[in-house]
């Protein structure tokens, strides 16, 4: 059963990243990464990492991707332009050097990953666990162990706060 | 400790799995970043790369009991978002300035 659930979201990763890349219309394809950023999460809880799962969907799902629809929404005022063009509808250039490039990139990384016998790997690193619920783990790890990059990434988010702010004021300049 | 997810234990044979999605999806991303000339899509392009980055970092750290890579990935994704806010209020301003957001038309305008 679950190999059928991991499969089909896998397939689900795989078609809405390629809709992102074929649609012309903006917003088909902010939605269709909605459906990756979902399969993304799902394939966390599969692997047993429940709290970025949840990270994932609320940090994603919950921000990225309505702060790019509101993206959208702020660039495609009606009649912005003078030939009556939006940019709702994408251009694409440089397809050939674009998808050359993509799919030698993803020769290059299927081929090392046939080639390194990573299971072998990962199976002498560490023994089998069990399955366990990792949030108090990442409570006490970002307290303890990762308290510079936390409260580093804190000052960072304050950082971008005010940047934002500033760089969005539009009364300047 | 609560076994909630103990029905998902799946053995490493799963890994390879998630590296060709990982790939995939870095793949794409690197397609859409090149051929797409809207900036709002080229920035959906690399949160897609991130997405992938994290994804790998996830399916190593599987079987680690020191959770380094989860840590890595929520890291990843908190810059994702400092990245992803100041890149937009970046395409606020530039479409205030061009009245356009297409890459090449920036490009011609500001060469003026």
């Amino acid at each position: 059963m679950i190999p059928f659930i991991f499969i089909a979201f896998i397939l689900l990763i795989a078609v809405s990243a390629s809709v992102v890349l074929w649609s012309k219309n903006v917003l088909y394809a902010a939605f269709s990464l909605l459906l990756t950023f979902f399969g993304i999460a799902a394939l966390y809880v599969l692997i047993g990492a429940d709290f970025l799962a949840i990270t994932q969907l609320l940090v994603y799902v919950g921000g990225i991707l309505v702060l790019l629809i509101f993206g959208v929404m702020l660039t495609n005022q009606k009649g912005s332009k003078e030939n009556g063009k939006n940019d709702i509808i994408g251009t694409n250039t440089n397809r050939l050097i674009g998808f050359v490039v993509a799919i030698g990139l993803f020769g290059l990384l299927f081929y090392s990953f046939a080639r390194a016998d990573f299971i072998k790997i990962q199976s002498y690193l560490f023994e089998t666990a069990e399955t366990f619920s990792t949030t108090q783990n990442i409570g006490i790890l970002l307290m303890t162990d990762f308290v510079l990059p936390f409260e580093v990434s804190g000052v960072l988010l304050m950082a971008t706060l005010i940047g934002a702010a500033y760089l969005s004021n539009k009364s300047k300049v | 400790m609560i076994n909630a997810v103990d029905i998902f234990n799946m053995d490493n044979s799963f890994l390879s799995y998630y590296l060709l999605t990982g790939a995939l999806l870095f793949s794409i991303g690197l397609a859409v970043v090149v051929t797409k000339r809207n900036v709002i899509v080229v920035l959906m392009g690399i949160e897609l790369m991130l997405n992938a980055v994290n994804l790998n970092l996830v399916a190593f750290s599987k079987n680690d009991p020191d959770l380094q890579g989860q840590m890595f990935a929520l890291f990843v994704i908190v810059v994702a978002v400092c990245e992803a806010v100041v890149a937009l209020a970046i395409v606020l301003k530039a479409h205030e300035h061009f009245n356009t957001i297409n890459l090449d038309e920036i490009s011609t305008n500001s060469e003026e």
